[in-house]
């Protein structure tokens, strides 16, 4: 509890970004994950980023072996992880020297000083220690002997070894940060119970540790201020906090329920995609079927097989293994089954950055096939927005029958936010083209005249025995047809049928104006950094600059062509050299477009984008 | 409530699509012997399904009136499994090549059987690759002069057999293209057989490769060149069922019964069933008898087994009926 002349002394702020970093050891996921979440609950809006080495267990106080965590909470709309930080709490020295150049100067810095040995600081590549040489005059540092005071807090508790006590030093530096916030330790003494419900005694310490910060943090007279952040102002409803890729998960989860049908993964292991697959596997209660298959061809393959046999079939990737996938892919738009691909998008080409963001599998995921084959693209922008998306994905292929890639991308699918929690009873109907039994003179690929949509009849049902292939097929028997004629027909019914998706999305909305002098226009993961810095410059009276945010690609809203009108200047914003300006340039070719690109495995930075969308408008 | 099935004849599973292989071609044949096994395998018409990959023989399931799907080349046993996954109870059926399987589907054709899913292979191998007009294949000879070998192929074969059985199959067998009758009743028998079966149809190409298996099942000579295994049956082949197999040592060795004090008594009697496949291995290997038949039927669980079972168990434990449960369970907080 804070006390009433603690309250006093209180500092309000409307946002903090904090970040954690230490030892891939130290816990510092699981630290920042508890102070997220203890914030959420307190009734702010939270935006996280973890940030962890490529590296499984790289080597023990190493530079590239550090592991981190932030989190911005604020008591006003929060729409990113934040870019500086205010409060960065260090574990090692390898976590200060990789971190500290985020820090706002005049901030604070926590610092665990027991690590600081001169075996760490060599690691960490320091020829002096930084606490002592002055390098860090232009912050506030917090020293702290963490470990020490860790194994003082635990000297009564019996059965613990070294390992243990040297574990549960993040939960005193949480501890700490929970005092300074004013936070209730309610929720992390709860996860501990409910975690170490077999071992006792690691409740007992963690729970010592805890508030052994706490307390330390309270009495100490080092600390200046206690910072409050208020409750942010948000819709009511319940909520919860969520990782992108498990939004999109659940989206599934729920779109297979809506419809009636199961739910078949087919994937394989890929950064920053496999979570999803983890998250999947764990739903079996709800009859999810998943298959770790041999490889990424085998992954959309048996997703093929188990949509042709009466399933929701979907397969998760990221851009190499959609590069694997492609063939498999112009197999179900030429069979016209349902399928969802996911691609979490991550920093390309080749290899590339595996565990960086980046927004360069769009050409890929529009034109990434042989011969012409349009498939429905739609991109999701927000961690919890990718649950509605994924969602949506499937209500799409089910109804048009054709398949659905869904775009999202490592910041949002690593990232998470609150998500108001959707049930499924108000979630839309999702009307599929199963058939049960076939009609007088029934063809296999007979249309809906408006959505072209084919029938789609499942093996164990009687009198509806058709083959379906790769081959072009006539356009009514389906059969089999090398018809010169029949295979332009074909091909423009495919397209079509792709492009008549227009009449059953959503228009494009522009945010802030709905004319002026600037459109800035993103689509799929920049949306929380975009919306930031457009509202920053609309708040500051820049209020003739809109934002346009992409969701649906493939094919672009019907009134994308009347948004743009309205403003004197549009420029594209992406995480690539410019791929959905040329989507642009080819549905819109009445505009000039600028552009604004960045290609380094990074978000967009707050500063950066206000600074180009004021030099725009002067 | 299981419906009784129909008595269908071998004219209910062709389709109405003209049949465009080459004539002469095995592929008729093995055609022919589906369509007249399916009657007999006990199971509906609209329970049959038929995926192949991309060459001659894959143009099989156009020429069959069940479910089928023409696919890419060498994915057909990854599609397969996504179909039984989805519903077991379906008759699912790979139709593939030596090239679709072995080459472009390797990956595949190996997992496939390593997981034991219940699904039919049928293989069709003719050692070359006919639909692009005659290129070597993985199983075609070192020497073989093809389009793509014209000074003889440098590359050595796979066995069929010996990939299959290092790759765990649990049921191998293997038929030559010109004996329809037991091929119809290989196709019966792995059907019925839980588990991954493969069937292997030795397959004459009369355009790219005619002759390949002719020194072993041409007609006149086949009864002395080759060995037709059966399960719980002495290994015993020739014209005048007098030749037989012994295992010497490490190695199998052929002899002839009323020679040197051997009678039928002393022949290996075949077990298809062991679990150890080092005799398997040994059968599949041999060129001279040639064997043919059931050389493994393992039974083993299979991966839909495992799957119902750990699903049952899941749902069993699980205080998750709708996602409400999931969604609206853990650390939630209610915004007023």
């Amino acid at each position: 509890m804070i006390t009433a002349i603690e309250k006093k002394k209180q500092k309000v702020l409307e946002a903090v970004v904090i970040r954690f970093v230490g030892d891939s050891g130290d816990g510092m996921q699981l630290t920042g994950t508890q102070f997220s979440d203890t914030s959420a609950m307190f009734g702010n809006d939270v935006s996280t980023f973890p940030n962890y080495p490529a590296e499984i267990r790289a080597p023990q106080g190493s530079l590239y072996g550090v592991s981190g965590f932030q989190v911005h909470i604020g008591s006003v709309e929060v729409n990113t992880p934040g870019d500086n930080v205010d409060l960065l709490v260090a574990m090692n020295p390898a976590g200060l020297k990789t971190n500290l150049h985020a820090l706002k100067p005049g901030h604070t810095v926590i610092v665990d000083t027991d690590s600081f040995t001169k075996k760490n600081l060599e690691k960490a590549l320091y020829e002096n220690n930084p606490l002592e040489d002055g390098s860090l005059a232009n912050y506030r540092v917090i020293e702290v002997a963490m470990s020490s005071l860790t194994k003082e807090a635990l000297k009564e508790v019996d059965g613990l070894d070294n390992k243990a006590i040297t574990r549960s030093k993040n939960m005193f530096a949480l501890g700490m940060v929970y005092w300074m916030y004013g936070r209730s330790r309610e929720h992390t003494i709860d996860f501990f119970n409910t975690k170490f419900k077999k071992k006792p005694q690691l409740i007992e310490a963690n729970t010592k540790v805890l508030n052994a910060g706490f307390y330390f943090a309270e009495t100490l007279e080092l600390i200046p201020n206690a910072y409050t952040i208020a409750p942010a102002k948000m819709r009511p409803g319940t909520y919860r906090i969520i990782m992108g890729n498990k939004a999109t998960a659940w989206g599934f989860l729920a779109a297979a329920e809506k419809s009636g049908l199961e739910l078949f993964l087919g994937s394989y292991p890929i950064t920053p995609a496999s979570d999803i697959l983890h998250e999947l596997v764990k739903h079996k209660h709800f009859g999810v079927k998943t298959l770790q298959a041999e490889d990424e061809i085998a992954g959309i393959s048996s997703a093929i097989g188990a949509s042709f046999a009466g399933d929701l079939a979907i397969t998760t990737t990221s851009g190499p293994g959609l590069a694997l996938k492609a063939e498999a892919l112009g197999l179900a738009m030429m069979i016209e089954l349902p399928l969802v691909i996911v691609d979490v998008q991550r920093g390309g080409p080749s290899t590339g950055l595996p565990t960086k963001t980046e927004q360069s599998d769009l050409l890929q995921a529009m034109y990434g096939r042989n011969g012409e084959s349009p498939i429905i693209v739609i991109a999701a922008s927000t961690p919890a927005n990718c649950f509605e998306y994924a969602y949506e994905a499937a209500k799409l292929t089910l109804e048009h029958m054709t398949p659905v890639l869904l775009l999202t991308d490592g910041y949002i699918a690593n990232g998470s936010a609150p998500w108001k929690i959707q049930s499924v009873t108000n979630m839309p109907e999702i009307n599929n083209n199963l058939i049960k039994e076939a009609s007088e003179n029934w063809h296999p690929y007979d249309r809906d005249e408006e959505s072209l949509a084919r029938n789609w009849a499942i093996p164990g049902t009687s009198g509806l025995e058709h083959r379906v292939g790769g081959l072009e097929k006539d356009r009514v028997s389906g059969n089999v047809s090398y018809v010169p004629e029949n295979h332009e027909y074909m091909t423009k019914i495919r397209a079509e049928k792709v492009k008549r998706v227009q009449n059953y999305i959503p228009d494009i909305t522009t945010e802030f104006t709905d004319e002026g002098d600037l459109l800035v226009v993103g689509w799929g993961g920049t949306y929380g950094s975009l919306h930031s810095a457009v509202k920053e410059l609309n708040e500051d009276g820049y209020n003739t600059i809109g934002l346009a945010h992409f969701n649906y690609i493939n094919p672009l809203p019907k009134n994308t062509n009347e948004v743009l009108k309205k403003f004197k200047k549009i420029i594209v914003c992406e995480l690539n050299s410019g791929q959905f300006v040329n989507v642009l340039k080819i549905n819109c070719s009445e505009f000039d477009f600028l552009q604004f690109n960045k290609i380094q495995g990074l978000p967009f930075a707050n500063n950066e984008l206000v600074e180009k969308f004021k030099s725009l408008v002067k | 409530m299981e419906t009784a099935v129909k008595e269908y004849t071998y004219k209910d599973f062709a389709s109405d699509q003209e049949v465009r292989w080459c004539p002469g071609c095995d592929d008729y044949v093995i055609l022919r012997s589906m369509q007249k096994a399916l009657p007999e395998m006990g199971v509906k018409k609209e329970d049959v399904v038929f995926i192949s990959g991309i060459g001659c023989s894959s143009r099989f399931p156009y020429y069959m009136d069940t479910y089928g799907m023409h696919s890419i080349h060498g994915r057909a046993p990854a599609i397969a499994t996504g179909v039984k996954l989805t519903n077991p109870e379906l008759s699912v059926w790979v139709i593939t090549g030596d090239g679709d399987s072995m080459a472009i589907g390797g990956n595949h054709f190996i997992h496939v059987l390593r997981r034991n899913i219940d699904l039919n292979i049928v293989l069709f191998n003719n050692e070359i690759y006919g639909l692009t007009k005659g290129q070597f294949s993985p199983t075609s000879l070192v020497g073989q002069k093809t389009k793509s070998s014209p000074y003889g192929n440098t590359q050595p074969p796979f066995s069929a057999g010996e990939l299959a059985l290092g790759a765990q199959a649990r049921f191998f067998g293997r038929i030559s293209g010109n004996t329809p009758k037991e091929m119809t009743q290989i196709f019966i028998d792995a059907e019925k057989f839980k588990g991954t079966s493969l069937i292997e149809v030795l397959q004459n190409c009369p355009i790219f490769n005619d002759g390949a298996y002719a020194k072993y099942t041409d007609k006149a000579i086949r009864a002395d060149r080759t060995l037709f295994v059966e399960h719980g049956q002495p290994m015993i082949f020739g014209k005048d069922r007098d030749k037989g197999l012994v295992l010497n040592g490490l190695k199998l060795e052929v002899v002839t019964i009323g020679e040197n004090g051997i009678s039928e008594a002393d022949l290996l009697v075949h077990d298809a069933k062991e679990q150890d496949p080092t005799l398997h291995q040994m059968l599949v290997r041999m060129e001279y008898p040639l064997v043919t038949g059931i050389i493994r039927a393992f039974d083993d669980v299979t991966l839909e087994e495992r799957e119902d079972a750990l699903t049952a168990q899941v749902k069993k434990d699980s205080n998750f009926k709708k996602t409400d449960d999931l969604f609206f369970s853990g650390d939630i907080y209610n915004v007023f």
